[in-house]
């Protein structure tokens, strides 16, 4: 064991102090962070970015003067022909003829430059509209203060209803994003981390190195402390990811929750904005992120070892990089596979048959257990799942350490299968 | 004593034997060369000796105990084909391979900079191994390989990548590890070097072990009789001629062999015949006797 903590240790400080290291660690989370804020800006944007207009009303009938409420993004003010614009950047004017009453209300005017959209003209009817009825049901009695507490503000949660039948809510998108993430997560990491290895073993192979610490440890000891090592310097990175991640989204959201609060008319609801604008990111909130974390970091971890042992017997056996070819396809085949899957099994059942098989199989399942991950799958499915995740690792790497052991001294002619499946065999 | 005994030891690989029950004693602190051409199996010998494989059939015997994985840490390899991580210091990689040999961190560093003192490379402990010379990344090599103070040196073509300067001081080296006590094994096909340190050789042709035993002995067994003669007068008639030429000097030198007599009665009987300017027997070169018996077996 202590041999092997002073590979894995050699392998693991070899490539943290490295400076691509350094670099991908840093770049990777503000990469992440200049994304996500982005997407925050233009939806923050989107909300306050639009203008608020000013809308000068010329109310001939005299019955709405400063008794229209403003909708939100428009101001009213109130002026006497449509030429005055009281020296403001009038974006329209609302024109109500002399004749316009409550019980015969004739067609109103509204003039401008840009056309209004229909948005504006809801609004604006809307307006006039409420108005009105409010001074219908004060002419009968009703007192104002009574009207102020009809004013009431409604949320809404949209649902869909799936083909299946189930109810989709925005949980779905989020569901969606966090699957899809997860699957190219699993894939970048096992691919990154796993060709590591096979270069890894290479080198010592091809730099003959291999010879003298085969001649002090056991080469599956060396291929262990290598693959440990190297599943370490994941690890770091990607737990450095996750906490520079969160710290720099996290000054972005207070950034532009700030920016938010700033506006005025609108300060005593920005939070319920946030909420209101998003709902994903009210989704977001609420997820079980040390669950996520938890599974993620087992899936990765046992995907990757699975993998990079399978890595290590190709590196053993070959001499060159371009010889690695013809073995990595087979081997990276599942995953290939399973991550081009991924986003059909999101998009169409992520608890079909098929998911379920390739998220109990092995060599799929890093991948779509993850992508299943956030639509819950059965936790029976989740254990069965993880625990021949494990077997199979534990074969796997015994068969390549065989490959390994006789494939890292063996130089010149590129092995064929069969002679692969020998080595396997081989005292 | 013998520090290292091999008992009919065999291996095979898939489609060849690699090694024919052998069987070889190392005497403890002497300098044992072993010997023999390309593929003739000394590299499987070695990885047998060094625990990298096993073999099919026979046994080893490690300072009176079986070979087990203890002795690994009492033995230093300098495999033929160097190799080092290229873009590691030459400080953190002497300590690396120092504990992987079994030393304590401690301990490791400190013998690393005794030797690095030693090979004048103290100022180079923290660069890079590729930016060092290939003479200099061949000392780093050696210092691995001796700095846990194996028992047992393994060297196979030390000298391989030195400069005549390098190789004096390689030379000097095995000589003073010899003189503490170090049993070494010094495999090679180059001869030039095998007589001036080895005390006892094998040779290996061809998975099998032709002879071996003491310099001195076998060069005894493989003398062929025969003898240089520089002289004036008539030659003898009771010789066998092998060759005869002028000198420049106006004399004769004559190269002819002799059975049944030995060195003293052959000048006796000389001396009285002709005037003699020099005499002496042609001592085969190890370099000869390794050319002929590999030809003996390879014509056999």
């Amino acid at each position: 064991m202590h041999k092997i903590w002073l590979i894995t240790k050699r392998e693991y400080l070899s490539r943290v102090t490295k400076k691509s290291f350094i670099v991908m660690t840093i770049l990777g989370p503000v990469l992440i962070a200049l994304f996500y804020g982005v997407i925050i800006g233009l939806a923050v944007n989107q909300k306050t970015g639009e203008k608020t207009r000013t809308i000068a009303v010329v109310d001939s009938s005299g019955l709405f003067k400063n008794h229209l409420e403003n909708p939100s993004k428009v101001e009213f003010i109130y002026t006497e022909n449509d030429t005055t614009t009281l020296g403001k950047d009038i974006f329209g004017w609302m024109i109500i003829p002399k004749d316009f009453t409550l019980d015969n209300p004739k067609e109103i005017v509204f003039k401008s430059t840009e056309s209004a959209t229909l948005d504006l003209q809801g609004k604006l009817t809307n307006a006039v509209e409420a108005s009105g009825k409010n001074q219908k049901l004060m002419q009968k009695g009703v007192r104002q203060s009574f009207l102020d507490s009809l004013k009431m503000e409604v949320q809404m949660k949209t649902l869909e209803i799936s083909e299946t039948g189930d109810l989709l809510s925005s949980q779905a998108e989020l569901n969606f994003g966090l699957g899809a993430a997860f699957a190219f997560i699993i894939y970048f990491f096992i691919f990154l981390y796993g060709v590591q290895v096979m270069r890894g073993v290479m080198e010592e192979k091809t730099n003959r190195i291999v010879e003298i610490i085969i001649s002090s440890v056991k080469p599956f000891q060396l291929m262990m402390g290598k693959i440990l090592g190297i599943a370490m310097v994941g690890l770091t990175q990607f737990l450095i990811w996750i906490a520079l991640s969160g710290i720099l989204t996290g000054i972005i959201s207070i950034f532009f929750a700030s920016q938010i609060g700033s506006v005025p008319h609108n300060l005593p609801q920005a939070g319920n904005q946030i909420q209101a604008m998003n709902p994903i990111l009210e989704a977001f909130f609420n997820l079980n992120f040390s669950f996520y974390i938890a599974i993620f970091v087992f899936y990765f971890l046992f995907g990757y070892l699975l993998y990079s042992s399978m890595f290590a017997a190709i590196g053993s056996a070959v001499d060159s990089e371009s010889d690695t070819q013809q073995f990595m396809l087979p081997v990276t085949l599942p995953l290939i596979i399973s991550f081009a899957t991924s986003f059909s099994i999101l998009a169409s059942d992520p608890h079909g048959s098929m998911a379920t098989f390739m998220s109990l199989f092995p060599l799929t399942s890093p991948i779509i257990m993850m992508v299943r991950l956030p639509f819950d799958p059965p936790g029976w499915e989740l254990a069965v799942s993880m625990i021949t995740l494990v077997l199979t690792f534990i074969l796997f790497t015994w068969l390549a350490g065989r490959i390994y052991k006789v494939g890292i001294l063996m130089m010149g002619k590129k092995p064929t299968y069969k002679q692969l499946f020998k080595w396997m065999l081989m005292k | 004593m013998s520090f290292l005994e091999i008992n009919e030891v065999s291996k095979f690989y898939q489609t060849h034997k690699a090694l024919d029950h052998v069987s070889l004693s190392v005497p403890e602190g002497s300098i044992y060369g072993l010997l023999g051409p390309n593929g003739a199996g000394k590299t499987s010998l070695i990885r047998i000796i060094n625990q990298i494989t096993a073999p099919d059939t026979g046994s080893i015997t490690f300072d009176n105990e079986p070979l087990n994985t203890e002795h690994i840490y009492k033995i230093g390899y300098l495999p033929e084909e160097r190799g080092l991580y290229k873009k590691q210091k030459v400080w953190e990689q002497m300590i690396y391979f120092g504990q992987l040999k079994g030393l304590s961190l401690a301990e490791a560093k400190k013998r690393s900079e005794e030797w690095l003192v030693k090979f004048d490379l103290r100022e180079w402990k923290n660069k890079k191994v590729e930016e060092l010379s290939k003479g200099m990344q061949q000392k780093v090599q050696f210092i691995i390989t001796v700095l846990h103070k194996p028992k047992l040196l393994i060297l196979d073509e030390p000298f391989t990548g030195f400069d005549p300067i390098n190789s004096e001081i390689i030379m000097n080296e095995i000589k003073s590890l010899k003189a503490q006590g170090t049993t070494i094994l010094y495999s090679t096909h180059r001869m030039e070097s095998v007589e001036e340190i080895c005390d006892h050789i094998c040779l290996i042709n061809k998975s099998k072990k032709i002879l071996d035993g003491s310099v001195k002995e076998i060069k005894k067994q493989n003398s062929k009789n025969l003898f240089e003669l520089v002289f004036e007068g008539i030659m003898p008639t009771w010789i066998e001629k092998i060759s005869e030429e002028p000198t420049d000097e106006g004399l004769t030198k004559l190269v002819f062999k002799v059975k049944n007599m030995n060195r003293a009665e052959i000048i006796k009987r000389v001396a009285n015949e002709v005037n003699v300017w020099s005499f002496r027997e042609i001592v085969p070169t190890i370099h000869q006797i390794f050319i002929d018996k590999v030809q003996e077996v390879n014509h056999a």
